[in-house]
């Protein structure tokens, strides 16, 4: 069975949207509550590489975007959640499942100010100590 | 209750020059805990390129890293390609050739600047040396193909700035043979020496269940059995019309991540040959006016491993974001469990072996200092490390028969 399949059948109605951009970049959509599921499956279960996660700051709300990379096929999935509440974005941790997501929620964390729950160690990663706090530098103002 | 020693290392790396801050925690000789701390060179890149130009962006992004100064804007001329249809779309084969000669020119420099400071952290000044001085004519070539010998500013959306002069490839091609009996030279002295086996095998490991945990990339993966390389894998430049392999190592050690450095210089001087070669005549531009809104994702392998870019246009002459994910930031973080249970005197090589960097990866802490703990510096540490290297050498040489 090939990666593609894996991933529709094994999300089934989890996904909300599915866009293929090209051959090798796939986009999905899919509800916040899911997100520590479908990473189960990607990571663990596939076997893909967790490779980035992106964190924007939108009209609609909260933009996340998990990258996936499945080497052998060199497709590459990015699992796209929208969080809706601008006043407190929050999120599942995913790191609890893998300590190489620790740092980029820290510095989503810090920089567009989304909560990861259930994080093991969220503190500031790259700002300084003095930076004040509640100041997002990446939000849009 | 034993003694318990901070060990930091930073902001300031000794080795380095660049600013982390890694506080070890040291038990007797044992390494019992590490705290990475990195932001010391946070400059908001994301956020500045918000605010440029596309063509603006590539000479922003270049400046992230004086040593992947070709990867990153590469990574992201290929994520706003992405956005125009893929690279292959878009980019004449000329451009595309220049492209892929740049990126391997730059892997050689880098390695051979690690085969360097690697040497020196060991105790191995001469090759420290010799590494720098056959890193010397790289630079040249550099400076001959794109007139820069750092920030090449050679890539733009939709092709190359510079062509490569019909009489510049035979001088290119002569430099790259007198590369190779140096790297010949590299390899016989870092493969064949008892004293660098017995100094970097078994140290730092870094097992293949863990390199997949922490999600590293490149050299770092490779040597630790992870068949993965972005060249191969999500084709970009004219990787997959060349012959070339790649290095895969077993055990996880500096040793491993010494050797699948040291064999990727062939592979990289193999590839330029092959581009020098089947290089065709034509335009280096496809002179591309407007992004279309949209969103793109860029993959190359920098030196150090799989540099992402990705960006989001909304049809304006602006991206509205742009995020940067070096390769460092998966394997510096990595170092938690290299180093842990290693000695004191292997961490420096230990958290040098991932060929950090840190103004890819960006960190601050107060040190802690109550009445047992005792600080060492980072020169402290580098004696260490080499006084460790002499004392193995001594070893081998009194047990050789007399």
């Amino acid at each position: 069975m090939n990666i593609k399949e894996g991933i529709r059948e094994g999300l089934g109605s989890k996904i909300l949207d599915w866009k293929e951009h090209s051959a090798r970049r796939i986009y999905f959509l899919i509800d916040q509550k899911d997100i520590v599921e479908v990473t189960k499956l990607l990571f663990k279960e596939l076997g893909l590489r967790f490779s980035i996660a992106t964190g924007t700051d939108t009209p609609e709300g909260f933009e996340m975007l998990y990258h996936f990379s499945h080497d052998n096929t060199g497709q590459f999935y990015s699992v796209r959640v929208l969080i809706k509440n601008k006043e407190k974005p929050e999120i599942d941790s995913i790191a609890p499942l893998f300590p190489g997501a620790e740092w980029i929620e820290r510095e989503i964390w810090e920089l567009v100010g989304i909560n990861f729950k259930g994080h093991p160690n969220l503190k500031r990663l790259l700002l300084a100590d003095d930076w004040p706090e509640g100041d997002y530098p990446l939000r849009q103002k | 209750m034993s003694h318990r020693v901070i060990v930091p290392i930073g902001p300031y790396h000794p080795l380095q020059e660049e600013p982390e801050f890694f506080q070890l925690y040291v038990e007797g000789e044992k390494v019992v805990d590490i705290d990475i701390i990195i932001g010391y060179n946070h400059r908001g890149i994301e956020k500045l390129a918000e605010g440029k130009h596309y063509d603006q962006v590539p000479f922003l992004v270049e400046r992230i890293c004086g040593i992947c100064s070709s990867s990153h804007p590469y990574a992201y001329v290929l994520a706003v390609e992405d956005i125009l249809g893929g690279e292959a779309n878009v980019v004449p084969e000329r451009a595309l050739y220049i492209r892929t000669i740049v990126n391997e020119l730059e892997r050689i420099h880098s390695h051979l600047l690690w085969l360097g400071l690697a040497g020196h952290f060991i105790g191995y000044n001469t090759v420290w040396m010799w590494a720098w001085k056959y890193r010397e004519p790289v630079l040249d070539m550099f400076e001959m193909i794109t007139g820069n010998r750092n920030n090449y500013a050679m890539m733009k959306v939709g092709g190359v700035r510079r062509d490569i002069k019909e009489e510049d490839i035979s001088i290119v091609k002569k430099m790259l043979d007198e590369l190779v009996p140096a790297v010949d030279m590299f390899k016989g002295a870092v493969m064949d020496d008892p004293v660098i086996q017995a100094r970097l095998k078994g140290v730092g490991i870094l097992t293949k269940q863990q390199a997949i945990d922490w999600c590293v990339v490149g050299p770092t993966a490779r040597a630790s059995g992870l068949n993965i390389d972005v060249r191969r894998d999500d084709v970009y430049g004219v990787y997959d019309r060349l012959n070339w392999n790649v290095i895969i190592e077993k055990d996880g050690d500096i040793f491993a991540k010494t050797v699948v450095r040291i064999l990727e210089l062939y592979e990289c001087v193999s590839i330029i040959r092959q581009c020098l070669d089947k290089m065709p005549k034509g335009e280096i531009d496809a002179d591309v006016k407007d992004i279309p809104s949209g969103e793109g994702l860029g993959r190359v392998e920098a030196p150090r491993g799989e540099c992402l870019h990705y960006v989001k246009s909304d049809g304006t002459n602006r991206p509205v974001r742009h995020k940067i994910r070096a390769p460092s930031f998966m394997n510096v973080a990595s170092n938690k469990v290299a180093c842990i249970g290693g000695t004191i005197s292997d961490a420096t090589i230990t958290l040098a072996a991932v060929d950090p960097c840190y103004c890819c990866t960006e960190r601050v802490a107060v040190m802690r200092k109550s009445d047992n703990e005792k600080v060492l510096n980072g020169w402290d540490l580098i004696k260490l490390s080499q006084e460790k290297t002499d004392k193995i050498k001594e070893g081998m040489l009194n047990a050789r028969p007399q």
